[in-house]
Order: C-alpha cells, then sequence, then structure tokens
C-alpha cells in the first residue's frame, strides 16, 4: 500500500466506526505499541474532523502479556502504556498496524480486562494477512493482503518512520555455497 | 544481557538504558488498579536474605509478584537458615524447588557468585558484603534520570563512607559508566585507597564541592566506625561532612539529595535536610519496585540460552 | 615597645635566604624595615662581632601547664625560651589534662599570648587522653589552629592507631603526626641504654632496638598512608640509617634530635646523675657521632630540645625513682655551636637552619625562621659565638635539671627579639 491509499484506508474506516457504532459517543480508541497508536491517533482526529466528536486515545503495550516469554532469546522490548481514560463501560476499539496471528490481540484483551469492563472491544486493523492461530477476527480491516506465512509484512508509519507504506516482502533464499552458515534471518515481527 | 546480576559491571551502558526504560514502562503498573501483569507467570522467584532488611526484600517481593511470579521468602530468622545450614546446602534446596530466579542479600562478600555454582536459575545480588548493590545503584539512576532528565555530565557527590558502602561502590561504577562526574567525599580513613583507580575524584571539602553539584548522595555512617576508630567523633564527623541546613544552602537549587536509607539523622544528615523539597529520598523507594521488576522481567523473560552471547556483548 | 631597632654591623646568617655576610638590621613596628630606611629614634645594637639569625623554633618542648605549674609554667617556660634565642615553641600535648581538644589548645595558646615573650603552638594530641585507642578530635583542633600532633611521652601502641591518624590528617592541610618511637615491651623497666654501662652499674636497660622496632613501623605506616610524618628525638644510628633510606624513597618524613643526644652519652652516667637520665636515653659514642653526622646531611632535619622540667625533689630521688628529662631550652644553641660547629661538623648554617628555619617550615610558622626580609614579622636572635660561659643556675626556667650543670659551652644569646620587641636584651629577659 502507499501513503494515498492508506489514507483512504483510514478515512473509511474512520466512518465505518461511526456507523457501527451510531456516532462516537461512547467510543474509545486504544492502540497497541508499536505504530497501531499512531494510527490510533490518526482514526481519532479523522472521527473528530468528520463528526466533530473528540474521541479518547490510549496506548498499550501488550509485551508483558505476551505468550512466548521466557521462549525467545531475549526478553522482548517493552514500550509505553497510557491509558487516561475509564474504559469500563465504553466501546473500545483496538487498533493495529498488521492482523496475524491473532496472538497480539489476545495479549492485548487480556491487557484491557486489567484496565476495567469495557461495554464492548471491537478491532481495527490496516492489513489482515491471514494465518490465524486463534480465533480472533478484526471488525474494521483496511486492506486484505493475502501472504505466505514465512513472508515479511512491513508497515512504515510517518510519525515513526518518517513516511506511510506497507510492503511485503518475500524470504530471501539461503546462498547455496559449500560451508556457508545458515543465514540467521530474524523472524519478521511476529507479535 | 547476562543471565545473573551480581555487579554493576555485569551491565553495559546499553542494558542500563534498557534497564531504565523498561522500569519507566513497569512504573506505570503500579498505577493501575489491579497492579498486575502476567508477564512472569509460573515461575518460581525466591528471596533469600541473609541480612535482615525489611524494606529491599518486600521491595523485591512486591516486583515479582506484580509480574504475577510465584514468591518464596527465605529470611535469617526461623528458617533453616539461622539454623546454620550452609549456603550450599540451601542452594540445592532451592535447585530442587525449581526456582527461576532467586534474589540474595548476604554478609559475606562474594555469596552470590558462589551461588551461581549451585542453581540453575537467575541469581541477582541485593546486597553482598561490602562489595556491591546493583539494584540500588540502578534505581538511584533511575531516579537522578528522571528528575534531570540525563546522566551523561551530571556531576554527583557521594558523601560519606565510601569504605564499607556497597551502595557507593556500584553507584560510582554506574556513574562513570553512564558518563557523569563523581567526587567522593569524606574523611580519608573512609575513602578507600583504590578510588582514583574508579575513575571518580576525592575531595576532604564538602564546602568546595557542593556548590557545583547537580546532584549530593549521602551515604549512612555507622556509629560504630567511630568505635573502630575511622574518625574521633560523631560530633566532629557531622561538624566536617555532614548535611547540615548551612551546607544544604550552598547546594545549587535544582539539585537533588539523596540517601540509600535507612538514615542518621543528626549524623550525616539534618533531619529538616532529609524533608526538605529537593530530597527525593522517599521516591528512589518506590521507583525501587519499578527497577526490580524490570531487572526480574530482563533476567527470566528470555531462555537465557544464548541470550547472553547473542546482540549484546555483556 | 615596637619602636625602631638598628643592629649594626653583625654577622647576618639567614639560611632561607641562602645569607652569610656582615650587614644593618633595621626593625620598625614590628617588621623587618630596609636597611636603607629611616633610623631616626631607632635603639642602636652593636652587632659587631655577633650573629644575627632567625629567632630559634623549638618543635618539641614540655611547658607542663596545665597541671603541673610546680614544675614550669607557659610564662616561665616562655621566658626560658627567649632567654634560650627562641622566638616560638610547641609545647607538648602531655598535660593534665591533655591537650586533646580545642579548649585546652585555646587556653594554652592564650596563656602564651598573656606572657608575651614567644609565640606559642600548641601540639595536640593524637589520641583521647594518650591512651592510644581513640583518635582526638584532630578537625576540631586542625580548626583552633593546631598543625602538629603528637602523643609524645607515649608512644602509639597500635600500628592501626596510627594508620588512622595518619591517614585521617590527610583531609588537612600541612598537618604532621609526629612520633615518640618506643616500644613499651621492649623498653619497659629500662632507666638508661642496654650496654656496657648499664650492666657495670646494675641498672635496667632499654636497647636501642626498643627505639628502631617502631621507627620501622611507623616509616611502613607513612610509606602506606601517604601521611605526613615526623620523628622525635632519636637516639640510635640505627633510627638514622631508616630514616635515610625512607627519605631516599621518598616518604614523607621528617625528623628530630635534642641537643642533649649530640652531645653527651651512656658513658656520662657513671655517676647516677640523674640529669643525664632521659627518655630516649643517652646511648654509645657512636650513636652519639651517627645523629650528628645526620644533622650534618639533614637526614635529621631539626633539632629541639625536649625541655623537661622536673621538680627538685623528684630528681633529688633513687635513680629509678627519678622521672627522665631534661630541661633545655637555654642551652640549645651554644650546646650545637660547641659541640658541632665549633669542630666543623656542622656549619653555622646548617646550625641556624636545624633550629630555626626548617623547624618552621614544619610547624608551618610563617613568621619564624626567616628569611630575614623588608616586610616580615621581626623575630631574631642576636648571639655571640665566642662568648664562654658555664652552665649554672639562676635559670629563666622554674626547674634545674640540665644535664649541662657545670658545664662550659661557647657561644651565648646576647639579643632576642619577638615580633619586633626587645624580649630578651644582654641575656636578660626584660619582663
Amino acid at each position: 500500500m502507499g501513503e494515498a491509499e492508506i489514507r483512504r484506508s483510514v478515512t473509511r474506516i474512520a466512518h465505518e466506526i461511526l456507523e457501527r457504532n451510531r456516532g462516537g459517543g461512547e467510543v474509545a480508541l486504544v492502540g497497541i505499541a508499536a505504530r497501531g497508536d499512531d494510527l490510533a491517533r490518526r482514526l481519532a482526529a479523522e472521527i473528530e474532523r468528520i463528526e466533530g466528536v473528540p474521541i479518547p486515545v490510549g496506548v498499550l503495550d501488550i509485551t508483558f502479556y505476551r505468550d512466548d516469554i521466557g521462549y525467545r532469546a531475549e526478553a522482548p522490548e517493552v514500550h509505553e502504556t497510557r491509558v487516561d481514560f475509564d474504559i469500563t463501560g465504553r466501546i473500545v476499539v483496538l487498533v493495529d498496524d498488521v492482523l496475524f496471528t491473532g496472538r497480539t490481540i489476545r495479549a492485548a484483551l487480556d491487557a484491557l480486562v486489567d484496565f476495567g469492563r469495557p461495554t464492548a472491544i471491537q478491532l481495527a486493523v490496516l492489513v489482515d494477512r491471514g494465518h490465524r492461530e486463534l480465533p480472533i477476527r478484526a471488525d474494521f480491516v483496511g486492506k486484505n493482503v493475502p501472504t505466505r506465512r514465512d513472508d515479511d509484512v512491513r508497515v512504515a508509519v510517518r510519525e515513526l518512520d518518517g513516511e506511510d507504506a506497507v510492503d511485503v516482502l518475500e524470504p530471501v533464499p539461503a546462498p547455496a555455497v559449500a560451508n556457508s552458515e545458515p543465514s540467521d534471518r530474524s523472524n519478521g515481527s511476529d507479535r | 544481557m547476562k543471565k545473573h546480576l551480581l555487579s554493576i559491571h555485569d551491565v553495559t551502558a546499553e542494558d542500563i538504558v534498557r534497564i531504565l526504560d523498561t522500569a519507566e514502562s513497569l512504573r506505570e503498573v503500579g498505577t493501575r488498579v489491579i497492579k498486575k501483569v502476567p508477564a512472569l507467570r509460573g515461575r518460581t522467584v525466591v528471596n533469600l536474605f541473609y541480612e535482615n532488611s525489611t524494606r529491599t526484600r518486600i521491595s523485591f517481593e512486591l516486583a515479582a509478584k506484580r509480574l504475577s511470579a510465584d514468591v518464596i521468602n527465605f529470611s535469617t530468622s526461623g528458617s533453616s537458615v539461622s539454623k546454620g545450614e550452609s549456603l550450599k546446602d540451601t542452594a540445592l534446596t532451592l535447585q530442587a524447588m525449581g526456582a527461576d530466579a532467586v534474589v540474595i542479600r548476604h554478609s559475606s562478600s562474594g555469596s552470590p557468585l558462589t551461588l551461581t555454582r549451585w542453581v540453575r536459575g537467575s541469581v541477582l545480588n541485593a546486597g553482598d558484603g561490602t562489595h556491591e548493590h546493583p539494584t540500588q545503584a540502578l534505581l538511584d539512576l533511575y531516579t537522578m534520570r528522571e528528575k534531570l532528565g540525563r546522566l551523561e555530565g551530571l556531576r554527583v557527590a557521594i558523601v560519606g563512607d565510601v569504605l564499607h558502602s556497597r551502595v557507593a561502590r556500584s553507584l560510582s561504577f554506574g556513574l562513570v559508566k553512564m558518563g557523569a562526574e563523581v567526587t567522593l567525599v569524606g574523611p580519608p580513613t573512609l575513602i578507600p585507597p583504590d578510588a582514583p583507580a574508579w575513575g571518580v575524584d576525592v575531595s576532604y571539602d564538602i564546602g568546595g564541592v557542593l556548590p557545583k553539584l547537580d546532584v549530593c548522595y549521602m551515604l549512612r555512617v555507622q556509629r560504630e566506625r567511630q568505635r573502630q576508630q575511622y574518625f574521633p567523633s560523631v560530633r566532629e564527623y557531622a561538624r566536617l561532612f555532614g548535611l547540615t541546613r548551612d551546607r544544604v544552602a550552598m547546594l545549587p537549587e535544582d539539585a537533588l539529595i539523596m540517601h540509600p536509607g535507612p538514615m542518621n539523622r543528626g549524623v550525616e544528615i539534618d533531619s529538616d535536610v532529609a524533608d526538605l523539597p529537593n530530597s527525593v529520598i522517599e521516591e528512589q523507594v518506590t521507583n525501587g519496585i519499578a527497577i526490580r521488576m524490570a531487572l526480574l522481567y530482563l533476567l527470566l523473560g528470555g531462555t537465557g540460552a544464548d541470550g547472553a552471547d547473542a546482540g549484546e556483548a555483556a | 615597645m615596637t619602636g625602631r631597632i638598628l643592629l649594626r654591623g653583625g654577622r647576618v646568617v639567614d639560611p632561607a635566604a641562602g645569607r652569610d655576610e656582615v650587614a644593618d638590621v633595621l626593625i620598625s613596628d614590628g617588621a623587618i624595615a630596609s636597611a636603607d630606611g629611616p633610623t631616626t629614634g631607632a635603639t642602636v645594637i652593636d652587632a659587631d662581632g655577633l650573629v644575627i639569625a632567625p629567632g630559634l623554633v623549638d618543635l618539641h618542648t614540655h611547658l607542663r601547664e596545665p597541671g603541673r605549674e610546680d614544675k614550669e609554667t607557659v610564662e616561665s617556660g616562655s621566658r626560658a625560651a627567649a632567654v634560650g634565642g627562641f622566638t616560638a615553641v610547641s609545647p607538648m600535648a602531655n598535660t593534665e589534662p591533655v591537650a586533646d581538644n580545642a579548649a585546652v589548645i585555646h587556653e594554652v595558646r592564650a596563656l602564651g599570648e598573656r606572657a608575651g615573650l614567644v609565640d606559642v603552638f600548641p601540639v595536640g594530641a593524637i589520641t583521647r587522653g594518650l591512651a592510644g585507642e581513640e583518635m582526638a578530635e584532630i578537625g576540631e583542633m586542625v580548626e583552633a589552629g593546631v598543625r602538629i600532633f603528637s602523643d609524645d611521652g607515649r608512644c602509639v601502641p597500635e600500628a592501626r592507631v596510627l594508620r588512622n591518624a595518619l591517614t585521617y590528617a590527610r583531609a588537612f592541610e600541612g598537618v604532621v603526626i609526629a612520633e615518640h618511637c618506643e616500644d613499651g615491651s621492649l623498653a619497659e623497666g629500662g632507666q638508661m641504654h642496654e650496654g656496657e654501662h648499664s650492666y657495670a652499674l646494675g641498672l635496667a636497660g632499654q636497647p636501642r632496638e626498643a627505639e628502631e622496632v617502631i621507627v620501622a613501623r611507623d616509616l611502613a605506616i607513612a610509606r602506606l598512608t601517604g601521611g605526613r610524618l615526623h620523628l622525635c628525638h632519636l637516639s640510635s644510628a640505627g633510627s638514622v640509617e631508616l630514616v635515610r633510606r625512607a627519605k631516599r624513597d621518598g616518604l614523607r618524613v621528617t625528623a628530630e634530635v635534642t641537643p642533649h643526644h649530640l652531645v653527651f652519652s651512656d658513658d656520662d652516667l657513671v655517676t647516677y646523675d640523674t640529669n643525664f637520665k632521659v627518655n630516649p636515653p643517652l646511648r654509645t659514642p657512636e650513636d652519639r657521632q651517627a645523629l650528628g653526622r645526620a644533622v650534618a646531611d639533614a637526614t635529621i632535619d631539626v633539632v629541639a630540645t625536649d625541655h623537661a622540667p622536673h621538680a627538685v625533689e623528684e630528681k633529688e630521688a633513687e635513680f629509678d625513682r627519678s622521672p627522665p628529662g631534661t630541661i633545655g631550652l637555654e642551652t640549645a644553641l651554644a650546646a650545637l655551636l660547641t659541640q658541632l660547629v665549633e669542630p666543623g661538623t656542622v656549619s653555622l648554617t646548617r646550625a641556624i637552619d636545624a633550629l630555626s628555619t626548617t623547624p618552621a617550615r614544619i610547624l608551618g610558622a610563617s613568621d619564624h625562621g626567616g628569611p630575614l626580609e623588608p616586610g616580615r614579622v621581626a623575630n631574631l636572635v642576636v648571639f655571640d659565638p665566642a662568648a664562654e660561659w658555664t652552665v649554672e643556675p639562676p635559670f629563666a626556667s622554674r626547674s634545674r635539671n640540665s644535664a649541662f650543670l657545670g658545664r662550659s659551652l661557647r657561644g651565648r644569646v646576647v639579643h632576642t627579639i619577638h615580633r619586633g620587641s626587645l624580649v630578651v636584651a644582654d641575656g636578660k629577659a626584660q619582663r
């Protein structure tokens, strides 16, 4: 996806959120760090532009709720969590950049529940790349992008990476040279 | 990061930044209604405290529990520890219980390192003899960074009985590693002879040092040091090196006053000084929990296998 | 009495300025003035044939006040000092009460100021009560102006205590720890030097090793701590050797010897004369010669009197009941001149250096020891190097226990000028 496509997706998702939830009155957005929060802020700004309703935005780091702590070589990197409002009684829309196995969202649901009891939790993602390992589905999708399991989906957001882009990269084949070490390609952001 | 945290030398400057950043995120957990994250669920953390220290032990206990780990406390009173069971036998028992991490405080320098020979989990030094106290140093670095926005180029004085202070050692090494300028102040009898090799300055004149400080870190001076003849009297010590009200007036306005606790009010620090606004002594305690959570998370959050060598060279 | 004084035509020996020449010295309002300055109204003193030198400084003396005013007071001791050509003295701390806190220091200094004859620089104790266990309040005494600390009378028994004192003292500029080197277990019961004389006389002796083991120990501790050490009243050739080697190694150590150790030996004790009973004891002629040579080559930096007044009845007691010590303020200069300068072992300049310039430097007494230059406070001694006299009472000191009693000496103090005042004129104290 290019910059224009991303912008259109964000606008469309904003409209869909308003439609589905009968205006933005009870809605709050919680973006999943990293990049999900930048997208959440953009969505909130769009919604306010369209409807004139200010939407509270929080950022959630799900590192401590991951199911693979202790299975990786190093403890995963931690980001900021800030949810300054009460989520109890609200419709919380989780926002993330890529929906893949669904484990990140499972962790986010666990985390959210520790903050309060929302009326409902919905999910908005920029890209759904398939290969679900848990029964999780998105309510709002920017674009469905079929991928192979070991493809690398790279999302760049202006706020963090300087540009807006979604790229799908195929894995680099190992060079066929005698006595070479197997290429140490780290897995894509398998969150 | 290395598998164990025995000394501040076990972490690089990059590691320290990572630890402080992680602690920043974890501090937020303490502000939630449910002060828990499941990160270390199912792991067992053992507090092995041979020295009485309710404050530090509770800090570690809370840290582990907020990460959803199971906590076992071995302390000196009552348990097999006081019945004279050797460190080795205690370690083997912990091993059999499947301890993932052992936090040890001991009056003999080097005990944490010895422990690593007999337990398979991670060992965290909560203070060994007069050797090191790395978690205290890290929480102090965190407090300084949080209040002053940086560590590099900070001018810090560590005042008091440096010779017997494991906190002073760890903190000095840590500050130098992060590019701060450290001056040790105290009577010559309480400054270790090898101090110049630490990359620090030494001064015997507190009045000359105070006006140029960002942080004034006071160490506890035990009265028994006077009995051991390191200085003539508590009165003379307080007069020459104590942080009195008059001396505080010599500090720059934004300078921090810190103390690892417990304080000897009236000896190294006047009572009303400890309660001044630029004294961050209470916050040091709060930050302690976040730092210890960060350490437990970083030490136990990976498998440790290959993790010690890949990426960051420790 | 701070008008003008003109000393005319004397031999000015001023080691700090490297001077040894005949010249005039003009004193005006307490300070040395330029020799071409106005001389109207000046008291003119003919110094032809006399030596003009910076006033002598005694690093080691006992003034006995507070506590034993029967033996000496600060005033009588000051008078004895002035008569002997001294303008500054350092009284040791073994008074009653011990000078181990600022209060006693202030008291002794005030007594000296009231007497107005010499500058008194009290020495502070190293340990509380001289008990050798707890450090005295050194910092407090430094604030009261003390620079030299000593438990003299006693040796610091434990190396650890000395180590702590030397280390602690490093926090203070210019502070020196002065040690009386005597191993209690070896010296115990000793009345004189252990040697053929002590055996012949039937008196218990104290070997020179009693001093040497402590000298060696203290030098090692000085090396360990980097502190400033001063060794009091050395008595043995072995000690001199140890100091020589330590200085070669760059240690910050200075050493001291008394006039009586330079003049006498255990030969002199055959009459059981208690005036020769001193601590450390007079040792063999070989030791005495080694000490003299050490003064010449400055291995021993300073000559100090260890002026130790004792009551008449105490010294008239049986030998082993008698306290050790000899007075020495009034005879120090003459003794040195007679015994070492005249035979040529030590130059006059070095002698003045050892009695004035170097002790002033160690003490940090910047108004003493020279150089005798315009603007500097006028503390001077004028003496006749040729005058012959016999040492006999009356003494300016309250006590009479002088090892030099009856001895003929060459060299006598004529005038002593303290802060521009003529406190001793024609050999007599003016106050």
